[in-house]
């Protein structure tokens, strides 16, 4: 026991000494919850457009400033012809151009069907959908409460459940937890012993009184209180900072947690065992780990789009798994009785790592 | 004066092509991240899991139910009476939306023209939430018309003749792709990836083992040696960024509109670039795990403030300054503005712009900083 806690110490150090790499370690989490908090979004606004007026009527002017009133959009340039709008979208700058075809207010005012063409750069459709709705809705709204009474009919109650101000934060501050905690336990675990036997300190170790599994241990242990210390300042921040409570048991949470630290523990071990230089280890954890947790796992992009041998992958993935479980204590506060699946997988992956490292590191030591 | 640097090239070239994990890096990432990525990256909101709980489960609140399942966009997996059976599928993420019609809905429409229905939807995901609300909104809105039309005919002869049709047009996507824009952002930010990640890495290697006191003791020139790791690498990313256009082109079908001799000038300037900033992260960093963890955290800046995946359009004031000091900004995109708008080097001068000027800086301060730590 003392062995092992005087070897705890020395791996402490080394983790200590490397100034540059826990600056990293820390800054990760804190620029990775600000950037997703407060700079990104999806969502339309200021969107620059272009007009073409070929009309120049008091209902083309009208429509104009209509839509320039507008927080959606900002009309960045005027264009003369038709001719100019490729160019235009060349540029990169604006994403729409309304094009008010010759005639529109005559047509308009003497019952005939008057045209307004949209046109969107296409390259990017998902956004260009989304500000063609916008743009025919303010248009529609425009044009067409003459015809319909607004207040008619059905009226949807809208709740939105879970996240009312619909802020980002909730699909993201789990999805943040579970890609740092696999940085420091898979690729810097791996890292650390790989190292050791890269600069040939690794014979030394092994040759020394100590047994094995205690080297290892010692290895694994700074790494487990790194990730403890990490995720309690996760949670601080996006509590405090982003306004996020914890909803569920945070013991349970805590438990859980515990068990998916442990888990990429052993995957950092076993990528150590199997591998003999830093370079080979951390590709490996890149492609193995890392890219699809970022890909897969739910984080990034939604899993129910994915094609079904996607979405098989990513069941293989331990945090897909942890990353469900957290939104659902977190933000749901929902306990076992709806998540004890996901649980007894991430168990049992635990367990299957666990026999695999144990197995591994038997052969490696003949 | 060339042979030193010649020399030096060729031995750069014999370690990489001894270290398989560099190849696997150079060749299998970009077919990985290629054929996985724009997979994975769909955004597209379709297929919505709704339960419906029907208290009413007369003709109108069918033919409610029929429009909404028309439009496509909603999938019914429940229809019921018991709002909390509803909740709890929700709870387990089984049903995304939970649409409740009252009693006397039929009633209501009819006699006094005004009914409410209730909207319980899983927002975790904003945008997905926010998205589902206006479809729903939209097919209410022509549910309502319906109705409306149904109740007073005259309101027919109106609706035509004040018409204003909107005609869409989505240019330079006659094929409707989804993944258009993100395949060429995709290829720019694999490149970057590989080209920082390898010179960042290698440098380090040699002061890790040692063999950079060797090189700082022999008559090598600083320059023929800074020259002589970014050029490899220069050329290896080419590569990879050439195995990439190939899969663009010949597996997601993206046809090149503009000029392929624009294309490789802009990535190969682009990459001077990325690989002196891989260059100033080796500099500075005394240990592979390092420079790699410094690597790490600013790719992971570049790529969130690129838009790459959310526009940058979207983005806060503030975010948006930090977005236009990106480099990799401009790398998706030039790619994209090139490979899919033929956008010429007039249009492209804002991007060569900062690039250029990028390289000069970074280079420049890993050649001055090199100098004093050897």
């Amino acid at each position: 026991m003392k062995q092992l806690i005087t070897f705890v110490k020395k791996e402490f150090w080394h983790v200590l000494r490397d100034k540059r790499t826990l600056f990293v370690l820390f800054g990760m989490p804190i620029v990775q919850v600000l950037l997703f908090g407060f700079a990104l979004s999806t969502e339309v606004k200021n969107t620059k457009i272009g007009v073409l007026d070929q009309d120049q009527s008091q209902n083309s002017i009208e429509l104009i400033s209509k839509i320039s009133a507008n927080q959606y959009f900002d009309i960045d340039q005027n264009l003369k012809s038709i001719d100019e709008a490729e160019n235009a979208f060349k540029g990169g700058k604006i994403k729409m151009i309304v094009v008010i075809p010759a005639q529109f207010a005559q047509n308009l005012n003497s019952g005939k069907i008057a045209q307004l063409q949209l046109i969107t750069d296409g390259t990017d459709l998902n956004m260009a959908n989304q500000i063609y709705n916008f743009m025919s809705n303010i248009i529609q709204d425009f044009y067409g409460q003459k015809t319909f009474q607004q207040t008619f009919g059905v009226q949807p109650e809208i709740r939105m459940l879970y996240n009312p101000q619909l802020k980002g934060a909730p699909n993201f501050v789990p999805g943040v937890m579970a890609f740092i905690l696999l940085i420091i336990c898979v690729l810097m675990t791996a890292i650390a012993i790989v190292r050791e036997k890269e600069t040939g300190t690794m014979e030394i170790l092994l040759v020394s009184p100590m047994k094995p599994y205690i080297i290892i241990l010692a290895k694994a242990i700074p790494y487990f209180i790194l990730s403890m210390i990490i995720l309690v300042s996760i949670l601080i921040l996006s509590v405090t900072v982003l306004d996020l409570p914890i909803k569920g048991s945070l013991f349970l949470l805590f438990g859980i947690s515990i068990i998916f630290i442990i888990t990429n523990l052993l995957i950092g071990i076993v990528i150590s065992i199997v591998t003999d230089s830093q370079q080979t280890a951390m590709l490996i954890a890149l492609v193995g780990t890392m890219l699809p947790t970022l890909m897969l796992s739910g984080f990034m992009f939604p899993v129910e789009n994915m094609p079904l041998p996607l979405q098989m992958v990513g069941n293989l993935i331990p945090a897909k798994w942890y990353y469900e479980i957290v939104k659902n204590i977190m933000i749901k506060g929902t306990g076992l009785a709806v998540i004890w699946k996901h649980v007894l997988v991430l168990f049992g992956m635990m367990i299957f790592l666990f026999v695999i490292a144990v197995k591994k590191f038997k052969i490696r030591l003949e | 004066m060339f042979r030193t640097l010649l020399i030096l090239i060729k031995k750069e070239f014999l370690q990489i092509f001894r270290n398989k994990s560099i190849l696997a890096i150079i060749f299998v990432m970009p077919v990985i991240q290629l054929v996985i990525l724009p997979l994975a990256a769909n955004y597209e909101i379709k297929d919505i899991k709704i339960a419906v709980v029907d208290h009413d489960k007369s003709t109108e609140s069918r033919e409610l139910i029929r429009k909404i399942t028309a439009s496509g966009y909603f999938k019914i997996i429940e229809y019921g009476e018991n709002y909390n059976t509803a909740y709890e599928e929700i709870e387990k993420d089984k049903v995304d939306l939970i649409l409740e019609i009252p009693n006397n809905f039929e009633k209501d429409l009819v006699r006094e023209n005004k009914e409410k229905v209730s909207l319980a939807i899983n927002a975790i995901n904003g945008t997905k939430a926010g998205l589902s609300a206006s479809y729903l909104a939209q097919i209410l809105q022509d549910y309502n018309q319906q109705v409306q039309l149904k109740m007073t005919p005259e309101l027919e002869s109106a609706k035509k003749i004040s018409g204003v049709e909107i005609v869409p047009k989505f240019w330079f996507n006659e094929n409707y792709n989804y993944r258009l824009s993100l395949v060429p952002g995709i290829l720019a930010f694999l490149v970057t990836l590989i080209g920082g990640y390898l010179t960042a890495l290698n440098i380090v290697e040699e002061k890790e083992i040692g063999t950079i006191e060797q090189i700082n003791v022999s008559p090598i020139k600083k320059r023929d040696f800074i020259l002589g790791k970014l050029i490899p690498f220069w050329i290896l990313s080419m590569v990879a960024f050439s195995i990439g256009l190939l899969v663009t082109i010949f597996v997601y079908g993206i046809q090149m509109q503009g000029s392929f001799l624009l294309l490789y000038g802009f990535i190969s300037v682009y990459l001077v670039a990325i690989l002196g900033m891989g260059l100033l992260a080796s500099v500075y960093s005394e240990t592979q795990q390092q420079s790699m963890f410094m690597v790490f955290f600013f790719m992971m800046i570049f790529i969130l403030m690129s838009g790459l995946f959310t526009p940058t359009e979207s983005m806060t004031d503030w975010a948006k300054y930090v977005a236009y000091v990106n480099p990799v900004t401009y790398g998706v995109d030039g790619v994209r503005l090139i490979m899919l708008k033929n956008s010429g080097f007039i249009d492209l001068l804002p991007h060569f712009g900062f690039i250029t000027g990028l390289a000069i800086v970074v280079i420049s301060w890993a050649v001055l900083r090199y100098h004093k730590t050897s």
